[in-house]
């Protein structure tokens, strides 16, 4: 599909980059402030989402786009299940525990192995939420040849 | 014993996952690893099984107790219930996969299908595994979601159609369960199914309690396509690939419908009349209805299709039955034997149910066709074939000695004890009319020679699929033995138990 | 209890778009909009009167706060709703490709 005229451009290549800190803002301070993995996730996913639909798909290579979000949503997954796994292997042996030391509460660094989930998963729904775009993308550009 | 109980979520997901992002890389990575992770559960399970004998084990996740008798956290409990499910779950499965490394040459992406298989394995597992409502939600969600896609993998046009008639009313099914699961919070201010048990113990409103029971009933009566939730059931499981109709035929109706049902009735909720008056006739109905309808297809997976819905509706029946018997409170071995027919009949029916369409794959493999009328003469050409679906076809008609005959003579017997004459005679009419439509899939599948020219050049289905096939129809024989009374003592009692003994099992549970 | 009976209109107006609409899309985002009427029911079940947003402040002291744990619900209903949606979306736009239309009563070859 064709981008957008130029002013939605530099427009969205300033905003672009402002959205995606805002969102790592947000799944960073998951265990603090209300938001988390899912919705921080999703604002990462709409600062993509926002370049894509401003200079059109005939300025990706649409293929390689679709392997690498995919990639990374698979790898974040996996990383968070064999983060859960790891937990059976250290300390108590519960699937799921908090191995890592607590901290002080307030603090960035603190409460063990959550911001990490927070991390992951936040990873993996920006990815998944961009497969699906790009997967709409690519059905469209198929079927209007 | 207590960390095995992740793995049966974990391996799945894992194995799905990993599928994914290797597939890309190494060929045939899938056919590696999926059978392997599967055979894993199927070990674990089986060890688990011969392990656990009478006990529950309750499993919190990340180390939740509860404090002061109020259970925190997310539990996951074993008992007798959920391992005899596990163990159908994943034998059933792994016989399915065994039989897609064949079947599955007709499609492309071969890869993405293997994931989605590993997925629906994993989301089944968590729901006969969860201890509370919102993660059996969850897990609910994510098999039926791969279900969809399943469902549709071969993208022609009756198979999407299919798909978007499932997913509509599996949508709408989810809707009413998530409402009610809201309805019962609101309520309670828990989520633990043990703890909402001690809370109706106590005393409820009477309004509210029918209506969320009437809001469950309809939302897994359409998850486990009772009549007159039924109408996605025909569609989908004739369109779609044939293992994958075993799977969603044989065990999903039953794990994330009928299990969740007698989870939440007899465990969840405090037995009630006319909840129970309900699910019998519901039982009852779906029993004739669907067996009517069967009789009129021309369409070999659709006529399959319909008498899933008649079996399902024995096993409804049956477990109405129990729960009747123990409100009136005057005859308890009935009852007991009422619900070890129901337990007995859903074992069953996911092994011969997953033998009958796996039969009707083998056909569709080799003819590309479904219709009955244009299939004929296979018994000389199909050895296979021909002999384990008599044998599937013998047993689900109730002929002695498959299984079939004692799982429906138990609920019989059952019903006469009770004193339910007019389910008794039902139930015998229509076991004869299901050896009705049978007869008419055997002869018109294998002994018409009408339409015998073309068909000297078919050969017997390649060896994963005939595998499969030989070893459900061995198992059909063996399951029989499970009518011997010592025989059903050890398996089957367990699962009585839990579900006649709720407060017994509910103390271990959260350690009150 | 009026919020409860506008939610459950919600639900009632979704429920009458996916029965009566012909269009897949529109039904689609009929079941959108009977999703989001339960997780409103949902988070409005966790309100307490006078009751704060659930944020722990360390150092103050304790203080009535609504129910975090409905919140947490919706959180995972919500990305549940966004998967059934894009599977719907994608079988609705392979079907366009295949039948030419959104209209339901043309697409009707399994019946019996």
């Amino acid at each position: 599909m064709k981008g957008m005229s130029i002013i939605v451009q530099k427009v969205s290549q300033l905003m672009a980059g402002l959205i995606f800190i805002y969102g790592v803002y947000i799944i960073l301070h998951g265990h603090l402030t209300p938001g988390g993995g899912f919705a921080g996730g999703a604002i990462i996913a709409g600062a993509f989402i926002l370049l894509i639909l401003a200079f059109g798909s005939s300025a990706l290579n649409l293929k390689k786009e679709i392997a690498g979000s995919s990639n990374t949503e698979s790898i974040a997954i996996l990383m968070v299940v064999v983060l859960a796994l790891m937990a059976l292997l250290f300390g108590s042996k519960i699937f799921f525990f908090n191995y890592l030391p607590r901290g002080e509460p307030g603090e960035l660094l603190s409460a063990g192995v959550i911001p990490l989930y927070n991390t992951f998963i936040g990873i993996e729904v920006a990815g998944a939420i961009l497969t699906i775009f790009l997967a709409l993308v690519i059905f469209k550009e198929e079927s209007l040849k | 014993m207590d960390a095995l109980i992740p793995l049966f979520v974990a391996i799945p997901l894992i194995s799905a996952f990993l599928i994914v992002i290797l597939g890309k890389l190494i060929k045939s990575f899938h056919r590696i690893l999926a059978p392997l992770s599967l055979l894993a559960l199927l070990i674990l399970a089986i060890y688990v099984f011969t392990g656990l004998g009478n006990s529950s084990i309750s499993y919190a996740l990340g180390g939740w107790t509860g404090n002061g008798g109020k259970p925190l956290g997310i539990y996951m409990v074993l008992d007798g219930f959920s391992i005899l499910m596990l163990c159908i779950i994943n034998l059933i499965g792994l016989i399915a996969l065994l039989y897609s490394l064949a079947y599955i040459s007709k499609y492309t992406a071969e890869s993405n299908y293997f994931a989605l298989f590993c997925l629906i394995v994993a989301g089944m597992n968590g729901v006969v595994l969860s201890g509370d409502l919102f993660n059996l939600f969850v897990f609910l969600e994510v098999s039926v979601i791969s279900s969809y896609a399943l469902v549709a993998f071969g993208v022609g046009k009756t198979e999407l159609e299919a798909s978007f008639k499932y997913q509509v009313l599996g949508g709408l099914a989810s809707m009413l369960i998530l409402l009610a699961i809201a309805l019962i919070y609101w309520q309670s201010k828990t989520l633990n199914i043990v703890d909402i048990r001690v809370f109706f113990d106590a005393g409820y409103n009477r309004s509210f309690y029918v209506f969320v029971q009437v809001l469950l009933i309809a939302g897994f009566g359409m998850k486990a396509a009772i009549i007159p939730f039924h109408a996605w059931l025909p569609d989908a499981h004739s369109s779609a690939p044939s293992p994958i109709s075993a799977m969603l035929s044989g065990v999903l109706i039953k794990a994330v419908g009928i299990y969740v049902l007698i989870r939440l009735f007899f465990n969840l909720f405090v037995f009630s009349y006319e909840i129970a008056m309900i699910l019998t006739s519901l039982g009852a109905i779906s029993m004739v209805v669907g067996s009517l309808l069967a009789i009129i297809q021309w369409d070999l997976k659709r006529l399959l299709a319909y008498s899933s819905i008649s079996q399902v509706g024995y096993v409804v029946m049956a477990f109405g039955m129990g729960i009747l018997l123990l409100v009136r409170g005057n005859n308890e071995a009935a009852a007991i034997l009422a619900i070890a027919g129901g337990l007995y009949h859903m074992i069953n029916h996911a092994v011969f149910k997953g033998l009958l369409f796996l039969n009707a794959g083998s056909i569709e493999h080799r003819l590309d066709t479904r219709d009955l009328k244009k299939m004929g003469g296979l018994s000389r050409v199909m050895p296979v074939t021909y002999t384990t679906s008599f044998m599937a076809s013998m047993s689900i008609s109730g002929i002695p000695p498959f299984n079939g005959f004692f799982s429906k003579l138990i609920i019989i017997i059952a019903a006469i004890n009770g004193r339910f004459y007019l389910l008794a005679t039902l139930a015998v009419l229509v076991s004869i009319i299901t050896l009705g439509y049978f007869l008419k899939f055997q002869r018109f599948a294998f002994f018409n020679k009408a339409a015998g020219q073309a068909v000297k050049k078919i050969k017997e289905v390649p060896f994963p699929m005939s595998f499969s096939m030989i070893f459900l129809a061995v198992l059909c024989l063996a399951l029989s033995l499970l009518a011997l009374p010592s025989v059903r003592e050890t398996i089957l009692s367990p699962a009585i138990d839990v579900l006649i003994q709720a407060e017994l099992h509910s103390k271990t549970i959260i350690g009150m | 209890m009026i919020v409860y009976i506008l939610c459950f209109v919600l639900f009632l107006v979704g429920l009458y778009g996916v029965i009566t609409r012909r269009n897949l899309i529109k039904i689609a985002i009929s079941l959108s909009v009977m999703e989001f009427s339960i997780f409103l029911i949902l988070a409005l079940i966790g309100y307490i009167d006078g009751g704060l947003a659930p944020i722990v402040d360390p150092g103050t002291p304790a203080q009535v706060y609504v129910d975090p744990l409905p919140q947490a619900m919706v959180l995972t209903a919500i990305v549940i709703g966004l998967a059934t949606t894009a599977m719907l979306m994608a079988i609705a736009i392979r079907l366009y490709r295949k039948y030419k239309t959104f209209d339901i009563r043309e697409i009707n070859k399994l019946r019996g």
